[in-house]
Parts: structure tokens; C-alpha cells; sequence
């Protein structure tokens, strides 16, 4: 079966659930931005070993889900789709860094495992708290809300359109693959010259689709800036959300609370 | 209202591999007629369409809209009051919902946010969509989206609306539904089709396209009933002005 139809990123959905209507919705965009910016600074900034204390974090997209009326299952799948990225990137540790640093019972586990998993950590709950972000924002105000930051506009450009052309560059690909795999009939693996061709076609046929779209949005008196329908007003819950946020979130950082509770239990059990 | 005459004079275009999509073409169309621009595959229709409103610039010759010559300072202006429809709505469709697509194009304009809206909902109105407002495009059926396409460009209200193929892909009662609102429109109209029965019915005038040139400009009616012209340029009669299969059997028995 080619299933590529049912398994693209379909991340479009996320902008269908910025169209949603709760009290995190209705925040200002630049708030949720600089909530999410704070958190993944403050997850990223861990020690590479840290594991525990990262757990914590994980308050802050169960909340902003539950809050926000957003289907977790969802968000999780899409996030375990750019999962293979991040584990590209730390499996070599476990290879690498052999030192043992837990030891449970006859098991050592080494540092390199921990980092891995760490790596693991921090990647589920920075691309989950974005694309929180982006399900109760919209990608078009968040942008918009980069600007309004003083991102200079070329770069926010970019973000958008590359943004705009990850569904194209889906759909192109599930067409091609959809053509190739009904005149395969799914016996034969893509051989290289194929799979080149196939991947240069792509490429033309994504830039012709891109510059029609572009042509489309000049058409309509597109000029570079990203305008939005709602007009974004600062109130007092913005202030309170964002500044609750941080303040949780430095705490979380400093104090590492499953470590306190574990003294805390342990010694109590003394 | 001068404003919605449209002009071309000696158009060329060179495609950058080289292929000429338009070959010294010539016409005038005046305020609130309805032109077809029909020729076979290739014989320069989406070339013209896609220099009505600078999106390709012509090698050689100009385009006059309204008493002005289209030029890079008048761009921005000329966009706004032609609107272009393009042949596939998925280029043209591109927000999370429709709402933010029909209004992207008035946001564009600078518009303060209740006007943004009304406009939004008249435009949605006219097109029979408004019920579609708040679904992502990409869900919508290809008669819907065609419906919507044509609702972002109304919304921006031109003077003049350019269509590409609009007729193409949708199924017959939609088609019929799309003709039915194309007659309403008292725009000028400028529709490249190979639905010949579509010209018939919304177009009173009709330019026959041939390798880049024009090679015929006149009444619809004349036009369509010019075997030889039509055989010449890779067409056929519209489907309405042929005999009925069925009549044409039954006199054969």
C-alpha cells in the first residue's frame, strides 16, 4: 500500500485549530511567542545530562492542550513525525560517552544513553510547545508577531513562504509517489536512477507550483508585509499569562523539583 | 468609465527556453463587454491572460487598462482592478480558512478590519459560498473552490475580471451554477475557455487565438458557426449548435 497519502505531515491542520476559540486563542500573538521563546530557552539550557529535571516542563503543553481544547494524540503524532531527526542527532552518544553514571541494580547505565535520552526530552517539548504555538496562534500572526518584534521582514518572509511551500512540496510528492507506485505495482524497490529523477522532478515541479502560488499573492496586492485580521492589543492577561509563564518556568529551571521530592520522600522515610 | 477598457497593442513574448507564446497581438476590449478567448492548447490564452495584469511583461508591445499604459508604476493599481481567476484554485488558494483567503486580498489593500469583513461576506454572498467560511480550502470540493477562488478576487472588487479555464474540472450542475453567476457580473469580462458552449452563453464577443496571433474577432454567434475557422484552430462546434445524437439516429433509420 502506498500510504504516503495518509501519512503526510498534513500539518496544515494545525492553522484549522488556530481558528479555535478559547481563552489562549484569544491572547495576544506576541504573548504566546514570547511564553514559548522563554520555555524553549529554558529547555534547551539544561546540562547534557539533565533528565529529571526537565520533567517538570512537561506541565506546560498539558496545560496550554488541556486549556486550549487542542487533540493531543495529534500533536503528539506530528512531533513523532520529525522524531528520526532528533534521533539522528544523539545516537551516537551512547556510543560515544560509556561512562557510567546510574547504576540500578545490576544495570549501569551509561552517560551516553542519558544524554541520548535527554536529547529525546528536549526535542518532544520544544516541538510540541511550537506547535502549540502555532494551534493556538496561527502561522500567519505568529509571524506577523515576529515583525512586530523588529525580526528583520526578509527573514520572517522566508519563514512564511517556507511555511506555504511545505504543503506544496507534500502534495507534489504524494502525486509523484501515488504515479510512480500504481505503474510499479509495489513489486520492484526505486532503483537510484529513478529515485533521481523522481527528486529532480519534484524540484522543477515545486518551483513552477511555488511561483504560481507567489504570482497569485502579488495578484492580490501581496507586497512583503503580513497582514492579519485581528488587530493585536495587549491586555492585562497577556501580561499575567506570559509573566506566570516565566516565572514557572525559572523556577523549574533552578530548582530541580523531582530531585527536592525525592529527598524529600527519602528523607521522610529515614 | 474608461477605467475598464482593456487594450493590447502588438504584443510579443518569448518564453526564456525560447518557445513564443504571444506573436503580435492586437485587440480592444471596451467597458462591460464579455469576451472569450478561445484556440487550442498552447495558442498563447493563459500567456495573454498572465500580461493583463503584469504578472509576465511583454517583450515587445504594450497593454493599455483604462487610458493608461501598464507599467511598473501603475502595477499595484492595474492588480486592483483587474482580477485574475487562475485555471487551477489550488495556486490560488492558499490561508488556513477560507475567511483569511478571500480576505487576504482586501488586508492587501489596506483596509481597516469591519470594511475587510463586509467585503469578505459580500464576496463570499455573491459566489454562493458563504456557508464555506470557515473551512481550510484545501478540503473543499473543486466546485467549491472554484466558487471561492472567484469570491477572493471579487472581494477586492475589480473593474475587470480575467478567467482562466474556469469552466475546467468542475462537474456539469457546477459548471452550470458558474455560468448562471458568471451572467450576474456586470464586470468586464475576459474568459479564456475551450468550453465553446460557455462562450456561447456568457460572451457576447469572441477572439480566436492561433499560434500567438488573432486570428478571428468578432460575434460569438458568427464565430462558432465558422466550421473552417474552427477546424483550423483545433476546435469544434459548442456541444449545443450540433445535432442531437439521438434525432441524427433516428433519421438514419
Amino acid at each position: 500500500m502506498n500510504n504516503i497519502g495518509r501519512n503526510s505531515f498534513d500539518i496544515g491542520y494545525l492553522d484549522t485549530l488556530a481558528a479555535g476559540d478559547s481563552p489562549l486563542h484569544r491572547l495576544d500573538p506576541r504573548a504566546k511567542v514570547i511564553t514559548t521563546l522563554a520555555f524553549i530557552v529554558a529547555v534547551v539550557s539544561f546540562d547534557k545530562y539533565a533528565l529529571e529535571a526537565m520533567a517538570p516542563f512537561f506541565i506546560y503543553p498539558v496545560v496550554l492542550i488541556s486549556v486550549g481544547g487542542l487533540p493531543a494524540g495529534y500533536l503528539f503524532r506530528k512531533a513523532l513525525f520529525i522524531l528520526p531527526l532528533a534521533v539522528l542527532i544523539g545516537i551516537f552518544n551512547p556510543l560515544i560517552d560509556r561512562q557510567i553514571l546510574v547504576q540500578i541494580g545490576p544495570i549501569g547505565i551509561s552517560g551516553g544513553w542519558i544524554s541520548f535520552l535527554s536529547i529525546i526530552c528536549r526535542f518532544i517539548l520544544t516541538v510540541t510547545a511550537a506547535f502549540i504555538l502555532v494551534s493556538l496562534t496561527g502561522f500567519n500572526a505568529v509571524c506577523s508577531s515576529l515583525l512586530k518584534f523588529g525580526v528583520p521582514k526578509p527573514f520572517v518572509i522566508q519563514l512564511l513562504f517556507f511555511y506555504r511551500y511545505l504543503f506544496v512540496l507534500t502534495d507534489e510528492t504524494e502525486r509523484m509517489a501515488r504515479a510512480r507506485s500504481l505503474r510499479a505495482f509495489n513489486s520492484a524497490a526505486m532503483d537510484f536512477k529513478t529515485f533521481t529523477s523522481l527528486v529532480g522532478n519534484l524540484l522543477l515541479r515545486t518551483l513552477d507550483r511555488a511561483e504560481r502560488i507567489y504570482r497569485a499573492m502579488r495578484c492580490r496586492g501581496f507586497d512583503g508585509d503580513i497582514r492579519i485580521i485581528g488587530s493585536i492589543k495587549t491586555s492585562w492577561r497577556d501580561i499575567v499569562f506570559t509573566s506566570g509563564w516565566v516565572l514557572v518556568f525559572v523556577f523549574f529551571r533552578y530548582s530541580n523539583i523531582p530531585l527536592r521530592l525525592g529527598t524529600l520522600v527519602t528523607g521522610f522515610l529515614k | 468609465m474608461s477605467h475598464h477598457i482593456v487594450e493590447t497593442i502588438n504584443l510579443h513574448y518569448t518564453y526564456p527556453d525560447g518557445t513564443k507564446g504571444l506573436n503580435g497581438l492586437s485587440f480592444r476590449i471596451s467597458h462591460g463587454e464579455s469576451v472569450a478567448i478561445v484556440g487550442e492548447n498552447g495558442a498563447g490564452k493563459s500567456t495573454l491572460l498572465l500580461h493583463l495584469n503584469g504578472c509576465l511583461s511583454a517583450s515587445e508591445g504594450s497593454i493599455k487598462i483604462g487610458d493608461h499604459l501598464l507599467n511598473k508604476k501603475n502595477l499595484a493599481a492595474v492588480r486592483r482592478s483587474v482580477g485574475m481567476v487562475f485555471q487551477n484554485p489550488d495556486d490560488q488558494l492558499f490561508m488556513p480558512t477560507v475567511f483569511d483567503d478571500v480576505a487576504f486580498g482586501p488586508l492587501n489593500l489596506g483596509l481597516e478590519k469591519p470594511d475587510v469583513e463586509r467585503l469578505v461576506r459580500q464576496a463570499l454572498q455573491t459566489a454562493g459560498v458563504e456557508h464555506l467560511a470557515s473551512r481550510p480550502p484545501y478540503k473543499l470540493s473543486q466546485g467549491e473552490k472554484r466558487s471561492v477562488s472567484i469570491a477572493t478576487v471579487l472581494a477586492m472588487s475589480p473593474d475587470i475580471l480575467v478567467m482562466d479555464e474556469p469552466t475546467s474540472s468542475l462537474d456539469p450542475r457546477s459548471r452550470r451554477r458558474l455560468i448562471e453567476l458568471l451572467k450576474t457580473f456586470q464586470h468586464t469580462k475576459i474568459i479564456a475557455t475551450h468550453d465553446l458552449d460557455l462562450a456561447l452563453d456568457v460572451c457576447e464577443r469572441t477572439i480566436v487565438l492561433h499560434q500567438g496571433r488573432v486570428t478571428a474577432d468578432g460575434k460569438t454567434k458568427n464565430i462558432l458557426f465558422n466550421e473552417g475557422l474552427l477546424f483550423s484552430s483545433s476546435l469544434e462546434k459548442p456541444l449545443s449548435m450540433q445535432h442531437c445524437p439521438v434525432c441524427a439516429a433516428k433519421k438514419d433509420s
